[in-house]
Order: C-alpha cells, then structure tokens, then sequence
C-alpha cells in the first residue's frame, strides 16, 4: 500500500514536471546552501588548524611590548623596551620543559642575486629555531654554534627565494646580497606553502643573529622568543614559568606590568577553530532559513495540489478511499517531493564546496552526518507542510468534491 | 427480471440544508424501497431531491432525519470511514462526466477501487482486464482518457464501477454528455448487467427514453415522491 502511493506521488509528481521542478527549487536551493555552507566551513576549520599547526605546535612566542588588554595592544604613548640577549639566557639557564628556545628578529629585506631581486622575510636566529618552528631543510645543514656566535655570513633560504633566483639549479655554496651584506647559502628549507593569512612562509632567508643584528638591523634587539613546550608539558604551564623568568631578567617589581607579551600559539590555533566553527553554525543557521522559505513553498504547491485535484480527491473518496489512505497520498508526495530536492540540493551544495574547495585552496570536508541531516530534514520539512493541506484534501466532503470544477 | 429481497430502505427520510428562516428540505419524510436485483430510473426536475436521494442511496450522504439502511445496515448513522468501506465493497458510481483519472491509463483507472481494498497487484490487473472485457473495450487498456471517446471514457466508468463486483450501481445521467447512439450503447450495456449479473442499478436520469431502459420509474418533486411506477416493458 505505501509502495503503491509512492509509486502513485512519483507518478503525479512526473505529471507536473515544471511545477514540481519550481516546489523542488526552493528545497534545492535551500539543501545546497546548507551543505555548501556546512562543507565549505568545515573545511575552513580544517585549514585554520592546519595552518597554525604550521606555524608550529606547543609554541609560545614571546615579543616585547604590553600584553594586549581588552582594549587591544598598548597605546602608543609607551616606550617599549625590547627583549635583550640577557632575557634569552635567563630562559635557557632556568626554564624546564621546553625543547628549544630561539631568538628571532625579522625584517622585510631586498635580497639580491646576480640581476634578479626579491624583497624577502629575512630572519635573524639561532640554530635551535628549526627546532622550535619545527622546520626542516631539504639539504644543507644548519647553523652551527660557531657561526651563531660569531654572526658568520651564512644564510638559509626558502623555496620561494630558491625558484625566484636559481630555477631548477642547486643553490648551495652561491653567494647572495642582503641589503649590503652578503651571505653563503648553506641549506635549502623544506616548502611550507601560504598561510591561511596569504602569507608566503617560503619566501624567507634565515641567518645568524648577530650577523643580522651587526648588518641588517643595526641594534642588539630581539623582536621574538619563540619557545617550544616538549612532549610532556603543555603550553598553558609553560606560560607562567616564562612570565617569572623574564619579569626576574627585568628585574619587574609585582606592582608593575610586564613590559613583554606572551603569546600561546595552541589557544590562538583553538580561538580561530572555535571562530570558524562558530561562523560555520551561522552561515548554515542563515542557510537553514531559506529551507524553512522552501517549505513553505512546498505547503504553497500542495495546497494548489489538492485545490486542483479536488475533483480526483472526490473520485477516490467515492469509490472508497478512507481519510487515511488521501492524507497519506498527499503527504507521501509532498514528503517525496522535498526528500527529491533534499537529494538534489545535496550533490548541488557538494558540487558547490568542491568548487570552493579549489579555488579557496581549502580541504574539501563533506560530513556524512551533516548530509544525512539534511535528507532527514528535508523528508521532515515535506511532511511537516505537508501535513495541512494533505489533511485540508483528506477532510473534503466527497458530494462537494465531486462537483468541483 | 425477479426481484429479490430488498436491498435499500427509505424510512421518513428527510434531509434539510441551512438553519430557521432559511431552512431548505431537499428531501421531506421519503418512503422508498428498493429490491435486489431492480433497475430503477429516478427521474425529476432540478431542486426535486433526486440527486440527495441518489447521495444518501450511494452512502456518500446521510439523512438529517429518518432511516436509510442499506443491506439491513443502518448506513444513515455510520461515520464516513465506515460509508466509505460500504461504498468500496457494495457500491459502484458512473457519473454524467465519467470522472475517471486524467493522464492515467483505463486499466488503471479500473484498478483504483482495488488498491483501496487492498488487493494485489497482480490480481488487480487480471480483475481490471475481466471487467474491461466486460465492457468491450479489449485492446484499449493502456489508452488514457484523453485517447478515449465519450462513449468509451463512460465505459471505463462502468467498469470501474463493476471490478468490485458490487450489489448497486449508482448511475448519475451516464448518458447525459453522449449522442443518441453512444446513449442506447451505454443503456444495452447497464442491462446487460442487470440482467447477467443481477446488479441492482439505481440511475438518475432526466430523459424519458433513458427511463425506458429500466423496469421501475421513480419521480421527485419538491422532495417528495410524486410517482413510482413499473415501466411497461420496451423492445
């Protein structure tokens, strides 16, 4: 029997193929814009956690300058002391639980080779930073301690640099120019790609720090202290220990505010995700209104449905269809009608996100869960504005029905 | 042909529309009787009651007062899922306008009282064919109405009508959309019924000549009966 009625709503839904088409239109439009959302934003999610694993995990990262307030960043008026090479070694000779501390301070520099130029991230460091940013090189070796100290012209090079300078060829041993200094690349850095800030994370030089506090920055600053957590402490307890060092290093009283800000790369990774997932959920609330708008348009149709078939309704009374067996033939269509365009709203949304997908450069996510969602809800929307008018053609009295024009 | 037992019963049956001032009988304490096996004309000009008693006979109406009973059932006070299930079993309808399903083909039309009965798929494709032979319209199972003419779309009807092999068949003007010989067809076939199969047939009509087919004439006015009588037998 219900075989038979959905055979029957199929059968009546083919009949009008360009006015079901047009009740479809609104579940369609509604199912796609619901999974495109969901997928697209889910997808994102991914991404944002990706990207800032990149920037590297378990990773606090120190600069001088106030900690942001709820007002945002300190006022201008402040004089900033920066972070000296004595907050360094106060970190190396009493912090426990990191794996590697290095100093960082960068610039955006113009980098030259032969005729070619490039205005690069040049970064001024350690040999313990690949540790701490948890890069790696592709070939070559890193700065030894020797070179670290006594600030040698030697330079890692990213694959940006390495494409723009020397093509295919082997970079290794040439010599290029950093502003007015020049320096040996001794290693090529494996290519990290863009952050999700479109940030370019291979157009960077590393060289020593004091090569690049001597010849490139002109002071004895250091801009960032990236400290790495190991295996078995977490960033959160890691944090304090920082805080104590430096405020001892710059001999802080407790009445004061630290002058440096600490920055907890695992809860920026876990702000953003909860950001993005957040967004998700509103983009797909936003979505699920115009579902509700294609429901309405299926309980629309329906009703015109049953006005139109009054007569066909009177028949069936007639010759004996009870009030359950007219209600179920119109909710069963109305059900199928939407759980059709559920269906076809759910490969048009994942056509959709894999188009974004591609050109937003983000992993394409579909959730079984989501799109089995979406057929239940769809198949629920054409039963809930089903249900009134499939009950407004059960309940019509056979005698006016059949004398209907 | 002989009548049987009775088959439908009208006691004072009366059936009023609207309220106080504006209160209209369309059937005013109706006496009636019909026997198995009869072939009754009801004939009458508009507004007699002819069409309500027609409704209250095929139970899609009931009485607002008096006893309609039907079979010894009292179908007058039965709700409409059960004068539904009445109607599926015993009752079958052809209408002046044949009412058959557009864009649905004439075996499937003919199958529709069967789904609501329940029957099998298979089973109701044999019984549609039976009752389409019995129509004549071999060869056009798969023609929907729109392929069909008056006279054959009517015969459809009929056959819906009878794939359920019921005791009456309510007929509304049959042959009021049909030319003269399409009428005489459609009458020999309700005969033909009639008498093979001692079908009770109760037919509205407002042609004498259409009356002639039956054995009974039964006349309305003003919701009353103003005559029943035996037809004389016609050629």
């Amino acid at each position: 029997m219900i075989w038979e009625t959905v055979r029957l709503s199929l059968r009546s839904i083919r009949r009008n193929v360009l006015r079901s088409f047009l009740t479809l239109l609104g579940i369609v439009i509604g199912v796609a814009a619901v999974i495109a959302m969901l997928t697209i934003g889910s997808g994102t999610t991914e991404k944002v956690k990706a990207d800032i694993s990149k920037l590297g995990s378990n990773l606090l990262v120190v600069r001088s300058g106030r900690p942001a307030g709820p007002g945002g960043p300190g006022g201008l008026d402040q004089v900033v002391r920066p972070l000296a090479e004595k907050d360094l070694a106060a970190l190396v000779a009493h912090l426990t639980g990191a794996r590697a501390i290095s100093p960082a301070s960068q610039k955006q520099v113009r980098v030259i080779f032969g005729t070619e130029s490039l205005t690069s991230g040049v970064t001024g460091t350690d040999s313990a930073y690949l540790d701490a940013r948890d890069w790696k090189l592709v070939s070559g070796r890193p700065f030894s301690d020797s070179e670290t100290r006594s600030g040698t012209g030697v330079c890692l090079i990213g694959e940006t640099v390495r494409q723009q300078f020397f093509g295919a060829g082997d970079p290794e041993g040439e010599i290029i120019r950093v502003n007015r200094t020049s320096c040996k690349i001794i290693g090529l850095l494996e290519p990290k790609g863009y952050t999700g800030f479109g940030q370019d994370q291979d157009n960077v030089v590393l060289m020593p720090l004091h090569a690049y506090q001597r010849r490139i920055a002109g002071n004895r600053d250091i801009d960032n202290i990236y400290i790495a957590a190991d295996d078995t402490t977490p960033t959160s307890e890691l944090q304090p220990r920082v805080e104590d060092i430096l405020r001892d290093a710059g001999r802080i009283t407790p009445d004061r505010e630290s002058d440096f800000a600490i920055r907890d790369m695992t809860q920026i990774a876990d702000a953003m995700a909860s950001a993005t997932t957040t967004m998700t959920g509103m983009l797909g609330a936003v979505a699920g209104v115009s579902l509700l708008v294609g429901g309405i348009g299926i309980m629309n149709i329906m009703l015109v449905s049953v006005t139109e078939r009054t007569r066909e309704i009177g028949i069936r009374l007639a010759i004996g269809a009870h009030e359950k067996h007219i209600l179920i033939q119109f909710l069963v269509e109305a059900t199928v009608l939407s759980l059709l365009g559920g269906i076809i709203g759910i490969l048009i949304g994942l056509a959709l996100a894999g188009l974004a997908s591609v050109t937003l450069t983000i992993p394409f996510a579909p959730s079984p869960a989501v799109i089995l969602l979406a057929v239940g809800f769809s198949a629920l929307i054409g039963m809930v504005f089903g249900f009134f008018p499939a009950l407004r053609g059960a309940r019509l009295d056979p005698i006016d029905a059949l004398r209907h024009e | 042909m002989a009548a049987g037992a009775t088959l439908i019963t009208f006691d004072k049956v009366w059936k009023s529309y609207g309220q106080g001032e504006a209160k209209v009988h369309a059937l005013a304490g109706v006496d009636l009787a019909i026997r198995r096996g009869e072939f009754v004309a009801i004939m009458g000009p508009s507004g007699s009651g002819k069409s309500t008693a027609m409704n209250i006979i095929g139970c899609l109406d009931t009485p607002t007062a008096g006893t309609y009973s039907f079979m010894g059932i009292d179908a007058g006070r039965l709700d409409r899922n059960r004068r539904a299930m009445l109607r599926n079993l015993y009752v079958g309808f052809v209408f002046q306008g044949y009412n058959l399903l557009a864009r649905t083909t004439a075996a499937e039309n003919v199958e529709l009282p069967l789904i609501y009965r329940g029957v099998a798929a298979r089973e109701r494709r044999d019984l549609a064919m039976q009752a389409l032979a019995q129509v004549g319209l071999v060869g056009r199972e798969h023609h929907t109405p729109a392929e069909l003419s008056g006279g054959q779309q009517q015969r459809v009807a009929i056959a819906r009508a009878i794939v359920t092999r019921p005791t009456l068949l309510v007929a509304d003007e049959p042959t009021g959309n049909l030319d003269t010989a399409r009428t005489h067809e459609i009458m020999e076939l309700l005969t033909q019924l009639n008498t093979k199969l001692g079908l009770t047939i109760a037919m509205v009509t407002h042609e004498a000549d259409v009356a002639g087919y039956a054995e009974r004439t039964i006349r309305f006015i003003d919701g009353h009966v103003a005559s029943d009588s035996k037809n004389l037998e016609v050629a």
